[in-house]
């Protein structure tokens, strides 16, 4: 299977998540870069962490008009699975292949921590490996991960089982609404979260919580 | 032809920076200050003369970047400048 990582002027967690796949897959994803036009068919496309075009005029605004953007929501309407880490979350919702949008932490500081989170969809590409209601550890860096969407919008996310990840009762760390931490699309095969699971994917980094994450879809698409 | 675009954020919308700067203004003393709102400010020289023609460009502009509209209303100011 193949598999890549979108790497963007400012994106900063693609060669963690480079590792991840590696390690899932057994071979190293390739690296597109965000001026490319061309995408070779992929079966998987993870949009990582970061601060792309340094977060001019609003997070993720520009890497969604990039030219590579168009490969990746192409190949997103013909099936591939895709997963919006941090900023990638916020270039999914700028590019409209998820609801919503992503505003500034309600505290208006900077969060880097560990999160705990539920699993509140494991029937998702990226959550399979997961038990439902299971709770992990996964950390979160962000400013702007205050996820906002209309009240139509939610009850329809919450009516088609499309919230994926949950920040758990009390632990919500920039006043998401429905303290949100990760949504997917009506398929379950693109996901968008805050957290960051490459942070927490193996033993030596304090917890391998967000290994699965990638084993599963890899499972998946096998 | 120039244009002026003010982005502001749709009412119901939570703004913690205008909430902030609100609080701070109180700390400094202004008294009676209600609600402070924060947006952006955007200018753009276009070289359309026909206005009509310049808006619906400037409209289609705010509609797939300068705003997002989930959250964000837009407000067109044209001028000859």
């Amino acid at each position: 299977m193949q598999a890549a990582v979108i790497v963007f002027p400012g994106s900063n967690c693609d060669r963690d998540v480079a590792v991840c796949l590696e390690a899932a897959t057994g071979q190293a994803p390739l690296m597109a870069w965000h001026g490319d036009a061309n995408l070779p068919k992929c079966d998987l496309i993870v949009l990582p962490g970061g601060f792309s075009y340094g977060d001019y005029l609003r997070c993720g605004a520009m890497a969604a008009n990039s030219p590579i953007l168009r490969e990746v929501v192409a190949q997103a309407h013909k099936g591939a699975a895709v997963l919006g880490i941090c900023n990638g979350f916020q270039v999914l919702t700028e590019c409209g292949l998820l609801p919503g949008v992503l505003m500034q932490n309600k505290g208006l500081n900077f969060v880097c921590r560990n999160t705990q989170l539920t699993i509140a969809n494991n029937k998702t590409a990226f959550t399979s490996l997961y038990g439902a209601g299971e709770e992990i550890t996964i950390p979160v860096a962000h400013n702007e991960g205050n996820y906002f969407a209309d009240d139509d919008t939610l009850k329809q996310l919450q009516d088609e089982d499309r919230i994926a990840l949950t920040y758990a009762k009390g632990d919500n760390p920039n006043g998401a609404c429905l303290d949100i931490a990760g949504i997917s699309d009506t398929s379950g095969r693109i996901v968008g979260m805050m957290p960051h699971p490459e942070r927490r994917a193996e033993a030596a980094l304090g917890g391998d919580d967000g290994k699965r994450m990638f084993t599963g879809v890899v499972e998946m698409l096998s | 032809m120039k244009a002026t675009i003010h982005i502001t954020l749709k009412n119901g919308v939570l703004d913690p920076q205008g909430k902030a700067i609100e609080n701070a203004l109180g700390s400094l003393g202004f008294g009676g200050v209600d609600e402070v709102r924060q947006g952006k400010l955007i200018e753009v020289r276009l070289d359309e003369t026909d206005a009509d023609k310049a808006r619906a460009t400037l409209t289609d502009m705010c509609e797939k970047l300068l705003a997002n509209t989930v959250i964000e209303n837009y407000d067109i100011h044209l001028s000859e400048a």
